[in-house]
């Protein structure tokens, strides 16, 4: 008979991570998800990112087949996943085997014992069973009887198959885990009550494993305490937690209704890109096309037709889908449309690795067209801001007449965060270059004086019909021409176009110092990853590092330059080959740019950046 | 659906200021001829027209036009096309595109442009050749053509672009010889009140490098005895001395000679381009001879765009989004104070 303990005051963190590991049937997505949205409720700040195998339906127990979710929640801001584990939840052994090198030494690890079987173990390539054999003696170790405990709990209850019985033990570690942590199992209860409505046995079931779980962490002896992490400071307003793909589709769906155009989506499905369609398709009510097309060349051949007719358009894919639509995009340049090209970049090369991120695509994005094709590059740095860039994207679309690559990466596509919302009312207005009005001696490669943005005549309006081509064109009357002067002079204008896009972008800004010994530059994904790097060495003390991080990548912002030269070493750090550093490298000349260079699938680690960073620093 | 011009056009408020490149006696402009005439009879608004063309000779054809148009790449035509009548299905969008743009190049969006039903027109010039690139053999080049990239003689065997067309679930199929503008117009004007998407083969002379490929059906001399003109509820019947017929001989067409055998009128299949089993249809497109030219398929069927109205309204219908707020602010969220 166990006895309740008595309740301790819980020991206060400042933040945790915690990793949720299973088969891909487990449901540990599901028990990640709940556990963070919890607590984003209860106020922390948190980041989660979830990995699970590229295998749809992997055989049951296999090392590849492990599926995880990993939750970093905090009283503090907090701005990545986490790297190391406080708490490893492991359902059976292959999770185990997958993932205990990521926890902290002395830190806690729970198993289901009941899935340690012999079966099981031979599966995840344990010769000797990890419970008895001392290899975890230098952890804590939880052992629980979970599938049984469940079954227990469940003894009586009507209606429930044996299966359903077993799957519900992802709850029964959600328990323990809220008990653990101080957390209020209420949100969850409510998600039960609405998500299975019409099931009410299994809401019934469903709540009394939590219970067991909750009530079995508490009355366990092996678990002496219970932590909690106070509420962080963020700024007030109302917040939900988002996907950084599901941002980046909200932020068009605000950007179509703040500029008065319909949104078309012309896509064909990808990893990791495919979310943004999915999200989109379900939003006809909003008047948004989304149109799934027979490849990726229609995805976005449809969507430069809709913007001639008038759309706001867009093409959502990922790196080997950017290389089939580069000769569309080099045609929507030449003739000068609006149109927006979303690459949540993957790990390449050809096929690469699918579920990985990587930066690796910048190259391809600024380069990737037959002859001289600029278009516009920015970069979303963080879940939450997909929302951001994916908005900016398309002003900047619409108001400079050019395409605009927008590059988001697998890792923050999948993670999400807390996002402050946005009300339409409070973003910032798009302007557009449609043209109404017949005037006399018209031409459609009229331009914006400050811009360069031609005007926009849509079909059905009146008298200003024209025809468009990737053929050269005269810069006056827009008719095809061949003269050698007239190509130089189109060139440069559709090059000038991009790089006065400079004069409405912010400039650069260094985070922690102004100026300095070092200077850390990043782009897009790595932003939490460097951002905690510096700020905990600045904690430290160093106070002579600055971190400079870019999201507008063509053009650059125009103080770039006056930015490098106020520290004496540059460290510009990449989940790739060093794309950047060569553009810095091209742009400006008399800095000695040291590549950071990480070209694994994963993301940059607090402790690797924080050693390459104290080279440079006292 | 496209709404009616009130304005009479004629052929010229088409034509462009640019001056037309083909080479001479191409029939690309009997095809350019005969659309600018069909164009005032359709009764479409001259602002609501839209060409989009690939790459290739006929390509060239929206410069030439004086309506929207689009010359855009090599076989990606139809996603550009089917983009902006999605985006405004109030308007009449047309797309040009050769034997190599359509089934080489652009063979894909070719087959599921056809297999989706949008209501757009697709004029197909078929000309057996590359021409723009100077004479290489394409997908519609017959087994031993001498091109320059076949000089020994084309060992592939072609597309039949109806037989494809149809079996790509084409709803709409006509086919037309390029020295025959009269019918081509009016096939044209048809064409464009057929509410889907509409596939015109023309049956176009290159008189550089292919010369003559189809004078021995689309000569004046041999046209009647070689091609069928067919018609709706017509009796399949040709020949200068509109003596010959078409009948079924078990699985197979037939031609007869009503008078002889005791063939009568009576006898001779009736043209039924309504009909929506594909069978006889494609028994038509196949036909050498005689060739079979006119509307062979003309079945209505529900557009991708209706469907996609009608989805969109229900969706709307049972939903209580109007704005994006009332999505950010719903579900789960919560409050930071």
């Amino acid at each position: 008979m166990i006895t309740a303990k008595t309740k301790h005051q819980p020991e206060v963190l400042e933040e945790v991570v915690i990793r949720f590991v299973g088969d891909s049937g487990d449901g540990m997505q599901l028990t990640g998800t709940q556990f963070s949205d919890t607590s984003a409720m209860f106020g922390n700040d948190i980041a989660t990112f979830p990995n699970y195998p590229s295998e749809i339906r992997a055989p049951q127990g296999s090392l590849y087949g492990v599926s995880g979710f990993q939750v970093h929640i905090g009283s503090v801001s907090i701005s990545t996943p986490g790297d190391n584990l406080d708490l490893l939840v492991a359902m059976n052994p292959a999770g185990l085997k997958t993932n205990l090198h990521a926890l902290k030494p002395g830190h806690t690890v729970i198993v289901d014992t009941d899935s340690f079987t012999k079966k099981n173990l031979e599966k995840a390539q344990y010769e000797t069973n990890p419970l008895t054999d001392d290899s975890l003696e230098n952890y804590r170790v939880i052992e629980v009887s979970m599938t049984s405990l469940t079954k227990e709990s469940l003894k009586g209850t009507e209606g429930l198959d044996n299966k359903s019985i077993t799957r519900s033990k992802n709850m029964f570690a959600l328990g323990m885990v809220y008990w653990m942590y101080d957390r209020s199992k209420e949100h969850t209860i409510d998600f039960f009550n609405k998500k299975f409505k019409n099931k009410p046995h299994i809401i019934e079931a469903n709540t009394k494993v939590l219970n067991a779980g909750y009530n079995y962490a508490n009355t366990l002896e092996l678990i002496p305490n219970s932590y909690t992490i106070a509420p962080a400071k963020m700024e007030a307003g109302t917040y939900r937690i988002i996907m950084g793909n599901t941002a980046t589709a909200w932020g068009f769906l605000a950007a179509a209704e703040k500029s008065g155009l319909e949104l078309f989506l012309g896509s064909y499905p990808i990893t990791p890109a495919t979310d943004i369609l999915h999200e989109l398709v379900k939003h006809k009510h909003f008047g948004v096309k989304a149109f799934q097309a027979e490849d990726e060349i229609a995805g976005i051949a449809s969507s430069i037709g809709a913007s001639f007719a008038g759309d706001l358009a867009i093409t959502t894919t990922s790196g080997p889908g950017l290389a089939l639509k580069g000769e569309a995009l080099g045609l929507a340049m030449m003739i000068e449309l609006p149109l927006v090209v979303v690459n949540v970049q993957r790990g390449g090369p050809s096929t690469g690795l699918p579920t990985k991120t990587e930066q690796s695509d910048l190259l391809q994005a600024m380069y990737g067209r037959n002859g001289e094709s600029p278009v516009i590059v920015i970069a979303a740095s963080t879940p939450a801001n997909c929302f951001d860039f994916a908005y900016e994207a398309a002003k900047l679309t619409l108001e400079h007449m050019t395409p605009v690559i927008l590059l988001t990466d697998g890792y923050i596509a999948n993670g999400s965060a807390p996002w402050k919302v946005h009300s339409v009312d409070d973003m910032p207005e798009i302007k557009n270059n449609v043209v109404n009005e017949v005037k006399e001696n018209w031409h459609p490669y009229d331009r914006n004086e400050d811009t360069l943005a031609r005007n926009w005549a849509v079909p059905g309006t009146p008298g200003l019909e024209h025809r468009v081509g990737g053929l050269e064109k005269d810069s006056a009357t827009g008719n095809v021409s061949y003269v050698p002067d007239n190509h130089e002079n189109m060139t440069k204008i559709r090059a000038e176009k991009v790089k006065r896009v400079q004069n409405y972008i912010p400039d650069i800004k260094s985070e922690f110092a102004e100026t300095g010994d070092l200077l850390v530059i990043g782009w897009g994904g790595t932003y939490g990853s460097l951002y905690s790097a510096v700020k905990q060495m600045n904690d430290e003390g160093y106070k002579n590092i600055g971190l400079a991080h870019f999201n507008y990548i063509n053009p650059l912002p125009k103080n770039t330059e006056e930015l490098l030269t106020k520290f004496k070493n540059i460290v510009v750090c990449e989940l790739n080959n060093g794309q950047f550093a060569s553009i810095l490298k091209m742009n400006f000349n008399g800095f000695n740019f040291v590549q950071f260079n990480k070209i694994q699938g994963l993301p940059f680690g607090n402790a690797e950046l924080i050693n390459k960073f104290k080279q440079f620093v006292k | 659906m496209e709404t009616t011009a009130e304005k009479k056009y004629t052929f010229k408020d088409f034509s462009s200021d640019q001056e037309v490149r083909w080479c001479p006696g191409c029939d690309d402009y009997v095809v350019l001829r005969s659309m600018q005439k069909a164009l005032p009879e359709m009764g479409v608004k001259k602002e609501d027209v839209v060409f989009i063309s690939g790459i290739g000779c006929s390509s060239r054809f929206p410069y030439y036009m004086n309506t929207y148009g689009m010359h855009s790449i090599h076989g990606r035509a139809p996603g550009i096309a089917s983009g902006v009548k999605l985006a405004n299905p109030d308007l009449s969008v047309w797309i040009i595109t050769g034997d190599g743009d359509a089934m080489a190049i652009g063979g894909n969006h070719f087959i599921h442009v056809l297999r989706r039903n949008i209501d757009l027109n697709i004029i197909l010039f078929n000309n057996e050749i590359y021409g723009l690139t100077k004479g290489q053999f394409s997908p519609t080049s017959l087994v031993g053509q001498k091109t320059k990239s076949s000089p020994y003689g084309n060992i592939q065997q072609p597309f039949q672009p109806g037989e494809l067309a149809i079996g790509a679930q084409a709803r709409y199929f006509a086919r037309i010889g390029g020295n025959n503008p009269k019918d081509m117009t009016q096939i044209f004007v048809d064409a464009e009140r057929f509410n889907g998407t509409s596939l015109v083969e023309v049956l176009q002379n290159c008189v550089i490098f292919n010369d003559g490929c189809f004078t021995h059906v689309t000569d004046k001399k041999v046209k009647a005895d070689k091609q069928i003109y067919l018609e709706h509820g017509k009796p399949m019947i040709f020949g200068s001395e509109s003596d010959k017929g078409l009948v079924l001989n078990g699985l197979k067409l037939e031609v007869v000679t009503i008078g002889e055998n005791g063939v009568t009128e009576a006898d001779i299949l009736v043209h039924n381009a309504e009909e929506k089993d594909p069978t006889l249809h494609q028994m038509l497109v196949r036909l050498e001879y005689p060739l079979a030219t006119g509307v062979i398929r003309r079945v209505e069927d529900i557009t991708l765009e209706e469907r996609m109205t009608d989805l969109a309204a229900q969706v709307k219908s049972n939903s209580n989004f109007r704005k994006t707020d009332d999505l950010f602010f719903s579900g789960e969220t919560y409050e930071v104070e």
